[in-house]
C-alpha cells in the first residue's frame, strides 16, 4: 500500500461553466502527461498526441477541456518506483506495489475530483491508454459518457505475455539492476532496457512498413556486407538508436510496472471470462477503432470488445482503419483515422 | 406520405417497422435510414458498412455503426439480437446469397431485404435488344457494375420458398419511386420484401 502518491498532469483550453467539457487522455507504456504543445522554452517537447489534440485538432481544445496525466507508477513526475519511500527515505524501487489498470482509473478519478469533474465527456487513449478508458467505462460508468478505445485489447495474448516477459527478463538479469535498487548503485540497467525497447519497437512496426523503410539497406555505402557482428543493416541501426535513447530517460520499475499491468488487464476475468458480462454497467457510448497492420493488438482483438458490446445491446461505433504503420498508428496522423476520431467528437454534447 | 429524403423504399421500410424495435442495416451507407427510423419511428439500431466513407459519415450522423464486411459483421450479432435486418440494394452485390439470407434470419425475427428487379419491362426490352440493362436502379455498365447476382422477383420468391422463406408483405416500385400495383414482376424496378422463417 503507498501511504500517499502525487499525479503531475497538464491541462488544455478551459473547463466550461458546466464542466461538462473535459476529456481525460490516458497514456500507452511509455507515455505521459504531456500530450500536446511545446514548454516556452524546450523545442524538442512536442507532446506525444499534438497531431491530435489541440486548437482545431479533432481533439478540439478550443471545445474541450483536455487533461494528461502521468500514471501512478510512471516515471514523469507522479509517484513511481524511483519516488522516495518515506519509510526509508530512498526510491521504492522494487519494493513498489504491482499496479493495476483499476488502480489507475482510481487514481484518475481522485484527480478529476480534485479538478471538480463529475464525469468526463470522453475518456481517451491508445493501446494501454485504451484499455483504462474500457475500464473506465465499467468501473466508474456514471463519470464516462463516451470512451474511445484506439488499438486495444480486452487482454492480452499468450503472445503478448511473452513479449512483454521477454523484456522484463532482460531488464531482470542485468547486472545493473540490483534486484530493482539500482537506485543506491547510482547504476541503471540500461542494457535490460535498451533490449526491451528494441523488442517493443519490433512489435509497434507491421513488417511491411519495415520493409519499405529499411528493407536490407546497409549501413555502409558500399554495398559490401562485412560479415561481423557490428551494425550492417540499417534496421540494426535505427533500433538500437531507439533502445540508447529509451534507456537514457526511461525508469526501468516503471517499464517493469507498466508491462505488468498490461499482463494483468483483463476485465472479464472477474466474470469468468465473459466481457460482455463485465461490460455490462457501462452506460458510456464507445468508439472502437484498430488498425489493419497492427498485429499486436490486431483488429480481431478490437471486434471482441465490439462484439460484447453488440451483445449487451450498448451504443459502439468501430472503425477498422487501413493504416501500413502497424500498432504506432494510433500515433500518427492518418487521414481517415483522424477523420473518425473528430466526426465522433464532433457529435459530443456538452 | 412526404418522400423521405428521395428514398422512396426508405418509406415502405419504415411503414414496416414499430416503434421501439431493434434495426440492423446492413450497408449502411451514411446511416440515413437508421437516422430516419430512429428520429421517426424511435428505434435503437446499428449499421454495417465496409466502406472508409460510408463509416465517417455514419459517425458524422451519430449512428453506431460497425465497419465490417457482411459476413464478418453478422458474426458478431447474437441469434434473434433484431426484430429486423435490413439489406437495402445490396443483395445482388453478394455471392453467398443463401448464407447471407439464413445469417440475417438468424439475428433477426424479420428480414427486409431490397433489389432491383431485372424482371422490369425495360430490362427485358434491353436484353432482347442485345445490351444489358442500365436503368435507374441497375445503374452500372456491365465491365464496372458491383452486381454479381442478377434475378427477377419470381426467381427471389423461388428461392425464398426453397429455403422455407416466408415472404410477409412485399412493396414494389417503378423507377420514379411510385408504388407498383399489378404485374408486379413487369412493371417494378425495385422490389422490397419482408420475410421471415416459416413457422
Amino acid at each position: 500500500m503507498l501511504p500517499a502518491y502525487d499525479l503531475v498532469y497538464e491541462t488544455y483550453g478551459t473547463l466550461n461553466a458546466a464542466k461538462s467539457n473535459a476529456i481525460l487522455v490516458c497514456h500507452a507504456l511509455s507515455g505521459h502527461h504531456h500530450v500536446a504543445g511545446m514548454y516556452a522554452d524546450q523545442p524538442k517537447s512536442l507532446g506525444w498526441w499534438d497531431n491530435l489534440i489541440g486548437p482545431g485538432r479533432p481533439l478540439d481544445t478550443e471545445r474541450f477541456f483536455v487533461v494528461g496525466v502521468n500514471n501512478l507508477g510512471g516515471c514523469h513526475g507522479s509517484t513511481g518506483p524511483s519516488s522516495p519511500n518515506p519509510a526509508t527515505s530512498k526510491p521504492w524501487g522494487a519494493d513498489f506495489p504491482v499496479v493495476t489498470v483499476d488502480d489507475w482509473v482510481q487514481a484518475q478519478a481522485q484527480l478529476a475530483d480534485f479538478l471538480g469533474i463529475a464525469s468526463w465527456a470522453a475518456v481517451v487513449g491508445g493501446s494501454l491508454g485504451g484499455m483504462q478508458a474500457l475500464q473506465w467505462a465499467i468501473d466508474l460508468p456514471q463519470r464516462i459518457r463516451h470512451a474511445l478505445v484506439i488499438a486495444a485489447a480486452p487482454k492480452l495474448t499468450a503472445q503478448n505475455i511473452a513479449f512483454n516477459d521477454v523484456a522484463r527478463q532482460a531488464i531482470i538479469t542485468d547486472p545493473d539492476f540490483h534486484g530493482g535498487h539500482f537506485y543506491e548503485h547510482a547504476t541503471v540497467p540500461r542494457r535490460g532496457l535498451r533490449l526491451a525497447r528494441m523488442l517493443g519497437h519490433i512489435t509497434y512496426l507491421s513488417d511491411d512498413q519495415m520493409g519499405e523503410k529499411f528493407g536490407r539497406v546497409l549501413r555502409n555505402d558500399t554495398g559490401a556486407y562485412s560479415f561481423g557482428y557490428g551494425v550492417e543493416f540499417e534496421i540494426e541501426s535505427y533500433l538500437r538508436a531507439q533502445g540508447d535513447k529509451f534507456a537514457g530517460f526511461f525508469d526501468a520499475n516503471t517499464y517493469l510496472l507498466m508491462t505488468k499491468a498490461l499482463d494483468y488487464f483483463d476485465p472479464a476475468h472477474r466474470h469468468d471470462g465473459d466481457l460482455a458480462a463485465a461490460l455490462k454497467p457501462a452506460v458510456a457510448k464507445f468508439l472502437v477503432v484498430s488498425f489493419t497492420t497492427d498485429w499486436r493488438f490486431a483488429p480481431s482483438r478490437s471486434r471482441e470488445i465490439v462484439n460484447a458490446l453488440l451483445k449487451n445491446d450498448q451504443d459502439v461505433s468501430y472503425a477498422e482503419v487501413a493504416s501500413s504503420f502497424g500498432h504506432d498508428s494510433f500515433l500518427l496522423e492518418e487521414p481517415q483515422y483522424h477523420a473518425v476520431l473528430r466526426a465522433y467528437l464532433g457529435r459530443i454534447g456538452l | 406520405m412526404t418522400h423521405l429524403l428521395n428514398r422512396p423504399d426508405f418509406e415502405v421500410i419504415a411503414g414496416w417497422v414499430q416503434p421501439g424495435e431493434r434495426v440492423l442495416d446492413l450497408g449502411c451507407g451514411d446511416g440515413a435510414l437508421l437516422k430516419l427510423l430512429i428520429e421517426t419511428r424511435g428505434v435503437r439500431g446499428y449499421g454495417v458498412d465496409i466502406d472508409d466513407a460510408n463509416v465517417l459519415a455514419a459517425i458524422a450522423n451519430g449512428i453506431n455503426v460497425i465497419q465490417s464486411n457482411l459476413d464478418a459483421g453478422l458474426a458478431g450479432f447474437v441469434d434473434g439480437a433484431f426484430d429486423h435486418v435490413v439489406l437495402s440494394r445490396t443483395l445482388q452485390t453478394i455471392r453467398h446469397t443463401q448464407d447471407v439470407l439464413t445469417a440475417m434470419l438468424r439475428v433477426g425475427r424479420e428480414a427486409v431485404v431490397s433489389f432491383p428487379n431485372f424482371g422490369y419491362w425495360k430490362n427485358r426490352l434491353a436484353v432482347l435488344g442485345g445490351r444489358m440493362p442500365v436503368s435507374e436502379d441497375l445503374p452500372y455498365q456491365w465491365f464496372d457494375t458491383p452486381n454479381v447476382r442478377f434475378f427477377t422477383m419470381l426467381d427471389f420468391e423461388a428461392l425464398c420458398e426453397e429455403m422455407h422463406i416466408l415472404v410477409r408483405d412485399r412493396q414494389v416500385l417503378d423507377e420514379q419511386g411510385k408504388l407498383v400495383t399489378e404485374e408486379h414482376n413487369f412493371l417494378g424496378s425495385l422490389a422490397v420484401y419482408r420475410i421471415t422463417r416459416m413457422p
